[in-house]
């Protein structure tokens, strides 16, 4: 194995070139482009404002475990404060021509491009995910939603949901840590372009990105109140699914505190969006391309260190190809580069928090509990901060821990079937549905599968493409309700 | 102290991302509304047509490779580029269309807003007219809307700026190129926009712009093989017109209430066909 942080295939699979060591040399992009304050105050109608109990806390950089900045946490009165901007916002931003909505959205999304490498570095120092999927994944994906968006805001009666769809009012919105600014964007495009006002709360570990975003809504002249955003922790979030002020509830996050969230909202039939928790699957068969099955099935579940809702954390692979992929996945996983995630090189970079890290050591020693055979690569680690080597489980039955619960983390769990009735079975068998990945040269037969899984996504000979156009979300215990594409609109528009 | 003499600017035909003079060698002169002598515009002839024509064939495939999203980008920053330039749009609508200063530029304004509205359908046409069809039997069966390739465009005679818009972006929208034949009496608009369309990211030839007399000029554009729809919008014979497009089965879309964001989706459907994809189910 390579010995250094990184370390690059070649050496790793033991063979020698006349070059010499061909380890890939540091390419760190520089902090330097991002300025970060000391302390950061809530940003309610149009300006930052100290908390009304001026009670703070550190966000973290987790590849160092060095705090960031501090950031205001917001109490109940201050979650009142941004609800009633928000609700004075809306008259004027409802009534304003669509056309004139759309043009703010494209403001906002020319600004994101135009600062995407600041914020990329600024993503990925809060969240630890790899500068080549801020700069390349998240920063445009934001923009292009945005964008999209934007364009229907003077659409709204073409998207067919009747002729004159109102909006809803104010929208209260919850977003995880995962994807923090794409998470921003997917929540607030499709509400401001149907005429909504905001609530946004960021996560806790990932808010800076939000609050760089405040920025960027400033430069764009959006209206005070017509976006607010409340950091805090889930005492936070709590207080914004219980303000009555509020007309629409968006959450992404886990499973768990989503059914809290239903559940709080029993009583008062506030529409209700969720995108939550996932077990996806990755099905390849025995007729797959396996060169990009097997790029698939590392992207879909080593993407962002398997912090993706929809990460196929699962892999069911055909018997007759079983031994072939996993001698190839091994010598892929190997591969991964896991190091400092501002450098261009990194494949994967650090787990979000010591609480995510923890977690997913505890679903990983339960799978070895259980008897699951435990592969992990030996890429040498950091010191400092919150890292987790990529691991692949086999021999896993279908009732470990493992194959059940979302590990979110780099931890695949391999099963193998032999019929494609089998296939969908074990995919199935499981309470979520967010998405699936389906590997065969045979169009029909991966159609056939599409059509029996429960999932809202299906991707075939492809993983994690995300699209402004295309919805996503989930369908059982993943959550109800889409984001993106026209369907997207729907969440946002009373109609 | 003398007054200093103006640079006079040579209003050139747009072929193939070139500007060009007529290969005729002509030109005729432009008046405004009140009469007075403007500029020189090139008189196009026949074979303009024609290499315009070859160029928008040329430059279609590349337009419609990029993906939707960024053709609406690309629409955008052509908007970014109107709205730069509206002051000078506005001096040169008012000029040929005789409107005061603020109603020019509030139709230059009108015209970048449309152009805004288009470039927001890029991505979203395909949902709107497209989708999955339930069909009986084991298929996955789904539509796409497709471009048909090149559409020849009549401007319109009157609105040189806000009224083109329509004319000549909607077709670009859906992943078309365009030649179109400016407004006779009222070209220079068009001839900017031309220009603004070299700058904006557009493929070279995707929007060719030509200047001349429509007589001459319209029966070679609506008869040619290659083109494949026709908006004939500015046309003062488009009988006579649409009857030589029916050789070649052209797509015609005869002139009508102007486009806008309440008046549907008629610009957008007029030069886009569909596929039907089949695709068999079955383990």
């Amino acid at each position: 194995m390579s010995s250094e942080p990184g370390g690059q295939g070649l050496a790793s699979t033991g063979r020698v070139s006349r070059l010499g060591d061909l380890d890939y040399a540091p390419a760190p992009e520089s902090a330097a482009i991002v300025s970060i304050a000391d302390a950061y105050g809530l940003y309610i109608d149009g300006h930052f404002t100290d908390p009304e109990r001026h009670e703070s806390f550190a966000t973290l950089n987790p590849a160092t475990a060095a705090p960031l900045a501090r950031v205001a946490r917001a109490s109940a009165a201050d979650v009142d404060a941004a609800v009633q901007a928000a609700r004075r916002a809306l008259p004027a931003w409802s009534a304003l021509p669509g056309a004139e909505r759309a043009k703010y959205l494209f403001r906002i999304s020319r600004i994101i491009q135009e600062r995407q490498r600041e914020l990329a570095v600024l993503e990925t120092l809060d969240n630890g995910k790899p500068i080549r999927e801020t700069r390349d994944v998240d920063i445009p994906l934001a923009a292009g939603h945005f964008f999209y968006y934007a364009g229907w805001a003077d659409k709204l009666a073409f998207a067919g949901f009747g002729p004159d769809p109102r909006p809803r009012g104010v929208a209260g919105q919850i977003i995880p840590w995962n994807f923090p600014l794409l998470m921003a964007a997917w929540k607030l495009a499709p509400a401001l372009a149907a005429g909504n006002t905001c609530v946004l709360k960021p996560a806790e570990t990932t808010p800076l990105s939000a609050l760089a975003l405040a920025d960027i809504l400033e430069q764009a002249e959006l209206p005070a109140g017509v976006v607010n955003i409340v950091t805090g922790d889930g005492a936070t979030g709590a207080d914004l699914v219980d303000h009555p002020g509020i007309d629409k509830l968006a959450f992404t996050g886990s499973t768990e505190v989503g059914r809290q969230i239903q559940r709080r909202l029993a009583a008062r039939g506030l529409p209700l969006t969720l995108e939550l928790g996932g077990k996806g699957a990755n099905i390849v068969f025995d007729d797959a391309p396996l060169d990009e099955a097997i790029e698939g099935i590392i992207d879909g579940i080593f993407f962002n260190q398997g912090h993706v809702c929809c990460a196929g954390s699962r892999l069911l692979v055909h018997e007759g190809v079983a031994d072939e992929v996993l001698r190839r996945l091994r010598r892929r996983v190997d591969q991964l580069r896991v190091g400092d995630p501002l450098d261009k090189n990194t494949d994967v970079g650090a787990i979000n928090s010591a609480a995510q890290l923890a977690r997913i050591g505890e679903l990983v020693a339960a799978g070895e509990a259980e008897g699951a055979t435990r592969y992990t690569s030996a890429c040498p680690l950091p010191a400092a901060g919150y890292w987790f080597a990529p691991t692949v489980f086999t021999d896993v039955a279908p009732a470990h821990r493992i194959a059940r619960e979302e590990i979110f983390g780099p931890v695949l769990a391999v099963m193998t079937f032999r019929t494609p009735e089998e296939a969908v079975a074990k995919a199935n068998d499981t309470t979520y549905g967010l998405a699936c990945g389906v590997w065969s040269e045979k169009g029909s037969r991966t159609l056939w599968v599409a059509q029996r899984l429960r999932a809202g996504v299906v991707w075939a000979n492809a993983y994690n493409r995300f699209d402004p156009a295309s919805p996503f979300g989930g369908v059982r215990e993943s959550g109800f309700g889409r984001e993106g594409g026209r369907h997207g609109l729907e969440a946002y528009l009373d109609v | 102290m003398s007054e200093r003499l103006d640079v006079r600017k040579t209003y050139k035909l747009v072929i193939g991302g070139a500007f060009v003079r007529s290969e005729s060698g002509r030109a005729y002169a432009v008046a405004g509304a009140d009469g007075t002598f403007l500029a020189n515009a090139a008189r196009a002839s026949r074979k303009d047509v024609r290499d315009a024509v070859r160029a928008a064939q040329g430059a279609q495939p590349a337009w419609v490779a990029h993906s939707a999203l960024l053709r609406g980008q690309v629409l955008y920053r052509l908007a970014e580029m109107a709205e730069a330039r509206a002051a000078e749009l506005g001096d040169h609508v008012a000029q040929a269309e005789g409107l005061d200063e603020a109603a020019a530029r509030a139709s230059v304004a009108r015209g970048v807003d449309r152009l805004v509205w288009y470039a927001g359908w890029a991505d979203k046409v395909g949902q709107v007219l497209g989708g999955a069809n339930d069909v009986a039997g084991p298929y996955f069966n789904f539509s796409v809307p497709v471009p048909v390739g090149v559409v020849g465009v009549i401007a319109p005679a009157d609105s040189s700026f806000e009224g083109l818009i329509d004319a000549l972006v909607a077709p670009l929208v859906t992943g078309n190129a365009v030649v179109v034949l400016a407004s006779q009496r009222r070209p220079v608009p068009a001839v900017l926009l031309g220009e603004m369309s070299a700058t904006a990211d557009l493929p070279a030839g995707l929007v060719n712009v030509l200047t001349g007399h429509l007589d001459e000029l319209g029966p070679v554009l609506a008869a040619h093989e290659a083109v494949d729809g026709l908006d004939l919008t500015g046309a003062s014979d488009p009988a006579a017109l649409a009857a030589l497009a029916a050789d070649s089965l052209t797509r015609v879309l005869h002139a009508g209430p102007p486009a806008t964001p309440e008046g549907g989706l008629r610009r957008l459907r007029a030069f886009v066909d569909t596929t039907t994809v089949w695709h068999t189910v079955g383990a």
